[in-house]
């Protein structure tokens, strides 16, 4: 783990006409860390995670990258950085097969526009197999036939298939049943301990405790609270996203600074 | 499970080493749950044809014979040309009701550039000019449907009416135009001649290089430590191929000859299925009608593809109707009309292509427009009045409707579980 934060945060805002959803937040996540990122419904999880996607750009503050300031204007300019967010719809293709959601956008293809359907084949079983997945009987199965587990696998396969550093989860276990979890949490260790910097969204204080490195908790578009898992109890956490400290109220703020 | 399997060594069962076996009593297996599971491919067409052929053949004995099939190759082969584009769209899950009168427009075009052998109009020139004219129909459409974001069932419904009344305009009040020119006669009434090997050589050549692509891919998918189809499946699907050809050519060869028609049909199919499901094109088509969303964040250019297909929908159906008129060799103000268009929506739907996007095959539409037109050409011999043709015809299309609505039904049942 390096001490360099892969991904560094200073002090962004966002407003939404009357709504500020973002107020002076830091955020930084290192390569080989799993970073979590919670906070109850509005806290502005979704805002931060939009903002590094470059979905949004931020009103102030700076972002690094590999310790080097970056401005993310656009989804594509989030892909070159290596930034793959994989979203809670998990944007895949019922019909189409594994390897084809895969690559879809991203097809090799040779003489006569044809597509190198071996070559993908073959890249998509050595990503999966790097993985470990190995629920999944064959990747021509097309994704209709597939679990919920097996597809948040496929997803997330996608998403570090390119060369990608950072890879964003945005509540990767939420519509999975026990064993699924298990499944797509070990996944989300392996991708840690490959060297990708991982940020977790999750309402599912086991699921945070069970993989996370540490927790950022936001609440109110603010910060109150970066921890280390292990120094750190659900308790602590839970009365964070609920309860942490604010460094303004909100509705409070400017112009009753005097 | 079963207990001749090997056990589990610790490998990741992705991997080609642990091979699964191909006995045919797994290659059975593996069918019948493919069915069980919804993925019924071209079975209930294939039952459903022999159905058809015996009633009709009991009904009236000229039905089967080598006659009446070759008749069958030339009058659906326009239906056919057509449907391949519509292929297309409902792949998208999109709806194209202009396609008749578009088909109509492009061979009254033809017709009429050809009607006067003094302006100096030839096939070669005339052709891509009808061609040309009902692609720009197809870029408007597709443009008012993407870029608007008008759905598509009202623009090409605007569609049908206006270039119903184009056709009419250009027709005037003439009524009918003769085509004289004789390679556009030619496409849906000459044949390879009957007696020479020309028709054989043909269909040697289309196995041949059909049995060297196939192994030359099962070798370089096992090169490449990939897992290949296994070859018992290959070698039946070449000799059912065989079969099929050596049937189709040697009952054509009893009477006039293999249409030219048909072997333009073959041509573009083959082309069609290339496009659809080998090239980056085709896969962003199955892309977007499985999932736009997914595919718009993909960065595919989802208009983008939309506009073409429905380009390539009008510019089949405009090939189509340039067969269709070479075959009456006129054209005249019903062209177009009457039963061309359901016909050709049936033919692709009857094929398994989902009117909900995503799942069909090109050449499946071969077997639908097959289905139609033995319905019409059978019906026709049975000389029933036009009403019963339509409810056939009408009960034929909801039934494969339904068995397309069930399939998916059960194939969702499937992935859930």
């Amino acid at each position: 783990m390096s001490d360099q934060p892969l991904l560094q945060m200073v002090g962004v805002s966002k407003r939404f006409g009357a709504v500020q959803a973002l107020y002076k937040v830091d955020f930084e996540v290192k390569n080989g860390e799993v970073m979590a990122l919670v906070g109850d419904n509005g806290a502005g999880k979704s805002t931060l995670i939009k903002g590094i996607a470059g979905i949004y750009s931020f009103d102030e503050g700076e972002t690094l990258f590999n310790s080097k300031q970056v401005h993310i204007h656009s989804p594509h300019a989030s892909a070159e950085l290596g930034i793959e967010v994989v979203y809670q719809d998990l944007a895949l293709a019922d019909n189409l097969d594994v390897v084809a959601n895969m690559f879809l956008g991203r097809e090799k293809s040779g003489a006569f526009w044809q597509l190198d359907e071996d070559g993908m084949e073959k890249a998509s079983i050595e990503t999966l197999v790097s993985l470990s997945v190995s629920t999944l009987r064959s990747v021509r199965l097309p994704v209709a036939a597939l679990s919920g587990g097996q597809r948040q696998a496929i997803a997330v396969a996608k998403a570090v298939m390119w060369n990608s550093k950072l890879v964003i989860l945005d509540e990767p276990t939420a519509a999975l049943g026990v064993a699924q979890t298990r499944q797509v949490l070990d996944l989300v260790r392996r991708l840690a301990d490959k060297g990708l910097a991982v940020v977790l969204i999750s309402h599912n204080m086991y699921d945070v405790f069970e993989v996370a490195d540490r927790i950022t908790v936001l609440r109110l578009g603010q910060r109150v609270g970066l921890y280390n898992r292990k120094e750190v109890d659900q308790r602590e956490i839970v009365f964070a996203i609920t309860a942490g400290a604010l460094q303004t109220v909100p509705g409070m703020t400017d112009n009753e600074h005097s | 499970m079963s207990t001749v399997e090997t056990p589990t060594p610790p490998t990741n069962a992705l991997l080609a080493s642990e091979q699964q076996s191909s006995s045919p009593a797994d290659l059975a297996r593996g069918y019948l749950r493919r069915l069980a599971s919804g993925d019924i491919g071209s079975l209930p067409i294939i039952i459903g044809m022999v159905i058809i052929a015996v009633i009709f053949q009991r009904a009236n004995s000229n039905f089967l014979t080598p006659r009446n099939f070759v008749n069958l190759i030339t009058q659906m082969a326009g239906t056919t040309m057509i449907a391949y584009g519509v292929v297309f769209v409902l792949l998208l899950g999109e709806i194209d009701l202009s396609i008749g009168y578009v088909s109509a427009v492009c061979g009254v075009t033809v017709a009429m550039l050809l009607r006067d052998p003094t302006a100096g109009w030839q096939w070669y020139t005339a052709i891509p000019v009808g061609l040309l004219a009902v692609a720009g129909i197809g870029l408007l459409q597709g443009a008012i449907i993407t870029l608007v974001r008008v759905p598509s069932f009202i623009v090409t419904l605007a569609g049908l009416l206006a270039w119903n009344g184009v056709v009419l305009h250009l027709i005037g009040s003439g009524g009918t135009v003769i085509i004289q020119d004789k390679v556009v006669v030619g496409l849906a009434n000459s044949y390879v001649p009957p007696d020479g090997l020309i028709s054989w050589i043909l269909l040697a050549i289309c196995l041949v290089l059909y049995a060297v692509l196939q192994f030359m891919r099962f070798n370089s998918r096992k090169a490449r430590g990939l897992r290949p189809r296994p070859l018992l499946l290959i070698i039946l699907e070449l000799i059912v191929l065989a079969v099929a050809g050596i049937v189709v050519v040697a009952v054509c060869n009893q009477d006039r000859g293999v249409p030219v028609a048909g072997i333009i049909l073959l041509v573009a199919v083959v082309l069609l299925t290339y496009l659809a499901r080998s090239t980056p094109f085709g896969r962003y088509v199955y892309a977007v009608g499985g999932n736009a969303e997914a595919a718009r964040r993909a960065g595919i250019n989802v208009a983008r593809i939309r506009i073409i297909v429905f380009i390539m929908s009008s510019t089949l159906a405009g090939f189509g109707g340039i067969i269709l008129a070479s075959r009456l060799r006129s054209v005249d103000t019903n062209a177009g009309g009457g039963n061309l268009l359901l016909d050709a929506i049936a033919s692709a739907v009857i094929g398994g292509t989902s009117l909900f996007g995503g799942r069909g095959f090109v050449a499946s539409a071969v077997l639908g427009a097959l289905v139609i037109s033995s319905v019409d050409n059978g019906l026709g011999l049975l000389n029933l009045s036009s009403g019963d043709k339509f409810i056939i015809t009408g009960i034929v299309l909801l039934i494969a409707v339904i068995v397309d609505a069930l399939s998916r039904r059960r194939q969702q049942q499937a992935g859930i579980a």
